[in-house]
C-alpha cells in the first residue's frame, strides 16, 4: 500500500514566538523553521509500517511557500521514498488554510490513491486541528484523529485515539486518515549518509492552479495581538504563610 | 442570528458543564438551538432543555451515535446545518473530531477554539499555544465553531425549552466503535474542576505522585500533570495539561514541581489563582503564579495537606 503524509513547515517548537508590534502577525525573520512535530510523528509512523513490510511506499507533500521544501528533505531523510511540493504561496506569512490544504490533499489523493493518509493532529502555529478532518470529508472515507496506536489489517485500520475521557479504540476501513497526537512514537533523528541520499529521491513540484483548486483565505485576519499577561505575583516564605494567603483570596480552600 | 450547539454527551450523559460553558458563548450569537446526539439521550435532552437562553432542544437518540463517531454524527448535522448561521460546540476531543469534517461538507473554513465572540462573523482565537491571540472574520454562509470552554462561564438553568426529536441520518458505515478505556474515578473531571493539583518532573516518580493525588483528595481536586511527568511515565496521558493535553482554568491551580514550559502555561494560565511550589526559585512557573513557594516539595507538599 501507499501512505500519503502531509507535512507542513512551521516555527520550530522551541522558538518563543514574538507578535509583530504592528499587530500584522508573528515576527518570521530570522527566525528558526521546521517540520511540524506532529507531522514527524507521522513520517516517523509511515516509515515504520514500510520497515515492517506493511507499506510499498511513502510519499511525503507540503503545501505552501517554496522553502517548505526543507521539511520535505527531512522527511525524505527520515525514510519516506518521494516529495511532492505544491507551490502554494511566496510571502511566508500566509497560511494556506486547512479548507484549501484538504481540497489540494484530495485532489493528489484522487491520483496517487494512496491506502492510508499519515498527518499530524493539528499545526502548532495556527492550531487550528482541522485538516485531516476536512480531508476525510472530501474524500468521503473513515477518520481516527488524535491516534496514538495504529495496527493496519487486511481492509480495515485499528485505532487507539487520545480523547478527553481516556482511551478510545475504533475500527476504521481503508482508505483512511489518520491524525497522530505526540505519544504514537518518537521519531529518529536522520542519519548522516540518510540525509544525503534524501537529496537524490524523487522530488516533484506542482502548483494549485495544475490541481484546480482555489487557495483564497476564506477567513480575514485582522488582527494578531499579544495575548494578556499574567501579573507577577508575591513570594511566601512557608506553608503556613501560603494558606493564610490562599484564605484571604480564595474561597475554594 | 440561528445557531446550532452540539451538546456534549458521553455514554447517553450529558457534560453540563462544558455544554453550559460553551452555551453561553453560544448565546452571544443569537437564538441557541441544542443538538443533542446519543444513545438513550431523551434524559440528557431533558436536561439542557433547562438551560437559560435554548430555544429548542433537538433530540437524535439513535444507537449509531452512541459513541459519538464523527463519520455519522457529522452526516446527521449536515443534513440540517444549512438552516443555522452558526454550528458550534465546545472544543472537546468529541466536536473537534466532528465540527471540521462537518466544516468541509458545506465548504465552510472551520474556526476552531474561539476565546471570545467580537460579533456574529468575528472571533478572537489563541495561536501558537497561547503565545498570540488572533482576531479572525469568517464571511462563510454557515460558520462552524469550537469554543474554548475554559474562557466562559458556564449559563444558569431554569428555562424549560420544547425537546424535538430528530430523526437519525444514514449510517455510513466507515467506522465501527471498539471500547473505551476509561480511568475509573472518584475525582472531579479535569476540565471542569473549581481546583486542580498538577505535578510535573520535579515528582520524580509515579510512587510519589501520590503526594500530588494525596493533596487533591483532602481539598477535593482533580489531578494534573505536566507533559513532562507523563513522558516520564508518572501520570497517565489523560491528566496533561497542556497545549497538547487539556486546557483548564480552575478557580485554584496548585502546580508542584512543574517548572512552566511554554506548552504548560498554554493550558493552565487562565486560572484564577496560580500556586507554585518548586524548588528552583528561577523557574518560569513563578513568573505567572500568584503564590509562589521556593521550597523542597517533598517537605512543603505533605505539610499543606496535613494543615488544609
Amino acid at each position: 500500500m501507499k501512505v500519503l503524509v502531509p507535512v507542513k513547515r512551521v516555527i520550530d517548537y522551541n522558538v518563543k514566538v514574538r507578535v509583530r508590534p504592528d499587530g500584522s502577525g508573528v515576527d518570521l525573520a530570522n527566525v528558526k523553521m521546521s517540520i511540524n512535530p506532529f507531522d514527524e510523528i507521522a513520517v516517523e509512523e509511515a516509515v515504520r509500517l514500510k520497515e515492517a513490510g506493511k507499506a510499498e511506499e511513502v510519499i511525503v507533500i507540503s503545501v505552501g511557500v517554496p522553502q517548505a521544501q526543507t521539511v520535505l528533505r527531512t522527511a525524505l531523510a527520515l525514510g519516506a521514498d518521494r516529495a511532492i511540493l505544491v507551490h502554494a504561496a511566496d510571502d511566508p506569512h500566509t497560511d494556506i488554510e486547512p479548507l484549501a490544504v484538504a481540497k489540494i490533499l484530495k485532489a493528489v489523493a484522487d491520483e496517487e490513491k494512496p491506502t492510508l493518509i499519515l498527518m499530524g493532529k493539528q499545526a502548532i502555529d495556527n492550531d487550528l486541528n482541522a485538516t485531516g478532518q476536512m480531508l476525510a470529508a472530501l474524500m468521503g472515507c473513515a477518520q481516527a484523529t488524535f491516534a496514538s496506536g495504529l495496527e493496519v489489517g487486511e481492509g480495515s485500520a485499528t485505532v487507539v485515539r487520545e480523547v478527553d475521557g481516556g482511551l478510545q479504540v475504533v475500527k476504521v476501513g481503508l482508505p483512511c486518515v489518520v491524525t497522530v497526537d505526540l505519544r504514537m512514537n518518537e521519531p529518529r533523528y536522520p542519519s548522516l549518509p540518510n540525509i544525503q541520499r534524501a537529496k537524490r529521491k524523487p522530488f516533484a513540484t506542482i502548483t494549485p492552479e495544475e490541481l484546480g483548486v482555489d487557495v483564497a483565505p476564506r477567513l480575514e485576519i485582522l488582527e494578531t495581538v499579544e495575548p494578556p499577561e499574567r501579573k507577577a505575583g508575591e513570594i511566601v516564605n512557608s506553608v503556613d504563610e501560603l494558606l493564610e494567603k490562599l484564605r484571604e483570596e480564595t474561597e475554594v480552600v | 442570528m440561528a445557531v446550532l450547539l452540539i451538546a456534549e454527551i458521553n455514554g447517553g450523559e450529558l457534560s453540563a458543564d462544558l455544554t453550559a460553558k460553551s452555551l453561553t458563548a453560544a448565546r452571544q450569537l443569537g437564538d441557541v438551538t441544542v443538538l443533542c446526539a446519543g444513545a438513550a439521550c431523551s434524559g440528557a435532552a431533558n436536561e439542557i432543555a433547562a438551560f437559560e437562553g435554548v430555544s429548542k432542544v433537538l433530540c437524535a437518540d439513535d444507537p449509531k451515535y452512541g459513541n459519538a463517531l464523527a463519520e455519522p454524527v457529522a452526516d446527521l448535522i449536515v443534513g440540517i446545518a444549512c438552516e443555522y448561521d452558526h454550528v458550534v460546540g465546545p472544543a472537546t476531543t468529541t466536536a473537534q473530531n466532528i465540527l471540521p469534517r462537518v466544516a468541509a461538507l458545506i465548504d465552510s473554513m472551520m474556526i476552531s477554539d474561539i476565546s471570545a465572540v467580537i460579533d456574529g462573523e468575528t472571533f478572537e482565537r489563541p495561536i501558537y499555544a497561547g503565545n498570540a491571540v488572533q482576531r479572525v472574520r469568517s464571511r462563510d454562509k454557515t460558520k462552524v465553531i469550537t469554543i474554548r470552554t475554559a474562557a466562559y462561564d458556564a449559563t444558569g438553568t431554569g428555562n424549560s425549552a420544547p425537546v424535538e426529536s430528530l430523526s437519525a441520518a444514514g449510517d455510513p458505515g466507515l467506522s465501527e466503535w471498539l471500547e473505551d478505556r476509561v480511568a475509573e474515578n472518584d475525582r472531579p473531571e479535569l476540565t471542569s474542576a473549581k481546583i486542580v493539583v498538577s505535578g510535573g518532573r520535579g515528582v520524580g516518580s509515579i510512587e510519589d505522585f501520590s503526594l500530588i493525588s494525596s493533596l487533591a483528595d483532602k481539598i477535593g481536586a482533580a489531578v494534573g500533570a505536566s507533559r513532562a511527568a507523563v513522558d516520564s511515565g508518572y501520570a497517565p496521558n489523560d491528566w496533561q495539561v497542556g497545549q497538547t493535553g487539556k486546557v483548564v482554568a480552575p478557580d485554584l491551580y496548585i502546580a508542584v514541581g512543574i517548572s512552566g514550559a511554554i506548552q504548560h502555561l498554554a493550558g493552565m494560565k487562565d486560572s484564577k489563582i496560580i500556586v507554585a511550589i518548586n524548588k528552583d526559585e528561577d523557574a518560569p512557573i513563578f513568573q505567572v503564579a500568584d503564590f509562589g513557594l521556593v521550597a523542597n516539595l517533598f517537605e512543603a507538599v505533605p505539610e499543606l495537606t496535613d494543615k488544609l
